[in-house]
């Protein structure tokens, strides 16, 4: 109170600092959401768009989804892809951090050649994919075949079972050079001398790893698992491009049933609520792991 | 698949167009005299999905002889297939739509549902001599809202030589068509190749089997659809097809069949000119098998329906009109069919046209008894269409019996 009036101009001008960022939350985050909230509670359908008029339909859309005998297989679906996805971009990752954290010549460059998959645009390096995984001419099969290790073709994109790790694969590739970067970042920042303390110590490799590396990371892994969460449980070019969700649904996601239920069929209402439940579910697990992380850190 | 094809330039002119269009909607709102600034329309608009070079080409001329012909000029945009109809649904919201529009014939009937579009009786433009299933794909609640100059649809293609070479008849029954496939195949090399994709072009390709069999869309249930669904089951369990047609879209079956990895396979004649450029590809065209000798073929109608969409401005309307209807009139009709290897839609002209190419005989006899896919069930066969392609995955990939495939897919299809 005391110095209210000389306050004033210091408040609007930090206000005029927040502004723009605010500004662009509302525009670009606040809105498509709320009206992607607002469409999966009508009947929003193609004469929506010409007519404007989109019945209010209640909790129709997220009981139609959620009652439908797809609705468990594709959780089930999202939750091995997004599993296997992490659990093999991770382990590799790191692995390749590990391995460029030791100087060598030529690591720098084939370290920069490493972010290759994620410069390349997806649907070009998905239909590429797509061509070496072919059951009879493709370039996998051809080299199993040669090398004696399968007699017949595995039929990557087209067995039921088979395909989903294929799609895993194939983003697991593409997945890698993130994770190997911020893995990286977080190695160089651990300081050196722990690891001449360890070794006067007579601690190995695999001890200083599990002491050392490993515990300092931490936070840094905790980051890269829940960004994976969220990038993963919502892709959508890959398996466009790769599988088109087949066959026979095996590589059907939440996201990719969201997005041909609003764009192939027009039942924008259905695929907004679909997409909510998707984003409900990352932001679920996000929180999930913030609480824990706070409560590691306060333990 | 939210960009438009066209250059930056274009892009400019056609916004500057529909901020023109708003104003002078908004200008004219509510008076009756809303064409009085419409006496001098000089140029439409037209948008369609023919984004290849050479085919956008042909057609920007085709609607310039016409546009000519009705007083204007046609500024011609193309994007491509799978964004059209976003982009139209968008233009339709933003009350920017083309004052001529190209729709894929089964999409019309949803994009008239709308309201987007106009009925062609509203500028006297009849329909007359068309063939009735591009008629039918046409027509919303009796109302014909689109043409098209010509339509085509699906033959089996098969290469030459490699039936000779094998000593194998082109098959006429699906007995003749499974033992063909097999005495065809051999390593390297399927006997026979469709497109069993987990896409409505999946269920394209399926429909001359189920159809020809006697099964319907409303009721996908029945024993006559389990025999057709069985058919293709057969040839990729015995080896002649690949495993691989789940995956395969109709460009990829064309590839196949190009680079002599297939003897046979089901596609239209869109790429004829490009096969006609291979010197060394023997290929014919016969109608497709069907089950027993004396069945009607009947196939699934492909073509794209030009119409009016709504407008604020009548004359504008009036104009595309007449571009729209010089497209569909005879002489255009059989010059869009030689450039692109498809029938007239007029019976008439086109028996004139199969005299004259006789590689497309085969597509002009189909063509006749063609059906289109909303023909029986209008709005609601993006539903059983979904239910028949996912049918055909789950009975190919030996998930469900073709039985049991077909009982989900009608539970699909009838599903709120």
């Amino acid at each position: 109170m005391r110095s209210g009036s000389r306050r004033l101009p210091d408040r609007i001008a930090r206000w005029g600092f927040l502004v723009p960022a605010l500004g662009y939350l509302l525009l670009f985050f606040g809105y498509p959401i709320a009206r992607n909230i607002a469409m999966s509670f009508q009947r929003y359908t193609a004469t929506t768009f010409y007519t404007g008029a989109a019945p209010f339909a209640g909790l129709r859309n997220y009981a139609d989804i959620v009652s439908s005998d797809q609705f468990p297989k594709l959780l089930l679906t999202t939750a091995l892809f997004t599993a296997g996805s992490l659990a093999g971009q991770f382990v590799l990752g790191l692995a390749l951090a590990l391995f460029f954290h030791r100087r060598f010549p030529l690591g720098g460059v084939l370290r920069s050649l490493l972010l290759l998959p994620w410069l390349l645009p997806l649907v070009a390096s998905g239909t590429t994919w797509r061509w070496m995984l072919d059951t009879d001419t493709g370039v996998v099969n051809r080299a199993l075949r040669d090398l004696h290790l399968v007699s017949t073709g595995v039929p990557w994109l087209t067995g039921t079972s088979q395909a989903l790790v294929s799609v895993i694969l194939v983003n697991v590739w593409v997945g890698i050079p993130f994770n190997a970067t911020i893995l990286y970042g977080g190695l160089q920042d651990i300081p050196a001398h722990l690891y001449e303390a360890a070794r006067l110590d007579g601690a190995g490799r695999l001890a200083s790893f599990r002491h050392i590396t490993w515990p300092l990371l931490r936070p840094v892994t905790g980051v890269v698992l829940v960004l994976g969460v969220v990038y993963t449980a919502k892709v959508l070019d890959i398996i466009l491009v790769v599988t088109g969700g087949g066959p026979a649904d095996a590589t059907q996601t939440l996201a990719t049933r969201s997005y041909e239920l609003s764009f192939q069929q027009f039942e924008f209402g259905r695929g907004a609520a679909l997409g909510n439940i998707l984003v409900l579910l990352s932001l679920a697990f996000a929180l999930v792991h913030l609480r824990a992380n706070r409560r590691a850190l306060n333990a | 698949m939210i960009q438009a094809a066209g250059p930056s330039a274009r892009r400019i002119s056609t916004l500057l167009a529909a901020v023109a269009l708003v104003l002078s909607a908004s200008g004219c709102a509510g008076g009756p005299g809303a064409d009085s600034a419409s006496g001098e329309v000089t140029s439409i608009t037209a948008l369609d999905y023919y984004t290849d070079a050479s085919e956008h080409a042909q057609w920007s001329e085709r609607l310039d002889a016409c546009g000519k012909g009705a007083g204007v000029t046609v500024e011609h945009r193309s994007v491509p297939g799978a964004s059209l109809v976003p982009k139209v649904l968008r233009q339709a919201s933003s009350r920017t739509l083309p004052d001529l529009l190209m729709l894929d014939n089964p999409d019309l009937q949803q994009i008239a549902q709308t309201g987007a579009l106009t009925p062609l009786d509203r500028y006297g433009i009849g329909s007359g001599g068309f063939a009735k299933g591009i008629l039918s794909a046409g027509t919303y609640r009796g109302k014909v809202y689109g043409l098209a100059p010509t339509v085509s649809t699906i033959a089996l293609f098969y290469n030459k030589d490699m039936l000779s070479r094998a000593g194998v008849a082109v098959p006429r029954t699906w007995e003749e068509l499974k033992a063909a496939a097999a005495r065809l195949t051999r390593p390297g090399r399927y006997g026979m190749a469709v497109d069993a994709n987990a896409t409505f072009e999946g269920t394209w390709q399926f429909l001359p089997f189920l159809w020809s069999n006697g099964g319907d869309e409303r009721h996908l249930d029945t024993p006559q659809a389990a025999q057709a669904l069985q058919l293709w089951v057969d040839l990729v369990r015995s080896g002649s097809m690949s495993r691989s047609v789940l995956n395969w879209t109709q460009a990829d079956v064309h590839d196949q069949f190009v680079a002599g990895r297939t003897a046979m396979m089901v596609n239209g004649p869109w790429r004829t000119s490009e096969m006609n450029k291979l010197k060394d590809l023997h290929w014919g065209v016969a109608p497709i098998p069907v089950r027993r000798s004396g069945q009607t073929l009947v196939t699934p109608l492909g073509g794209e329906v030009w119409t009016v969409p709504q407008n604020a401005s009548k004359a504008r309307q009036a104009k595309a009109a007449r571009v729209l209807a010089c497209l569909n009139d005879s002489a255009h009709m059989l010059a869009l069919a030689r450039q692109n290897f498809t029938v007239p839609s007029r019976p008439a002209v086109a028996s004139r046209y199969a005299e004259q190419v006789p590689s497309m005989a085969a597509f002009v006899g189909s063509v006749e008894r063609a059906r289109a896919r909303t023909g029986e069930l209008g709005v609601s066969w993006p539903k059983a269409a979904t239910g028949i392609y996912t049918a055909v995955q789950a009975a190919l990939t030996g998930e469900q019996t073709p039985r049991e495939a077909l009982g989900h897919a009608q539970r699909i299809a009838t599903a709120s």
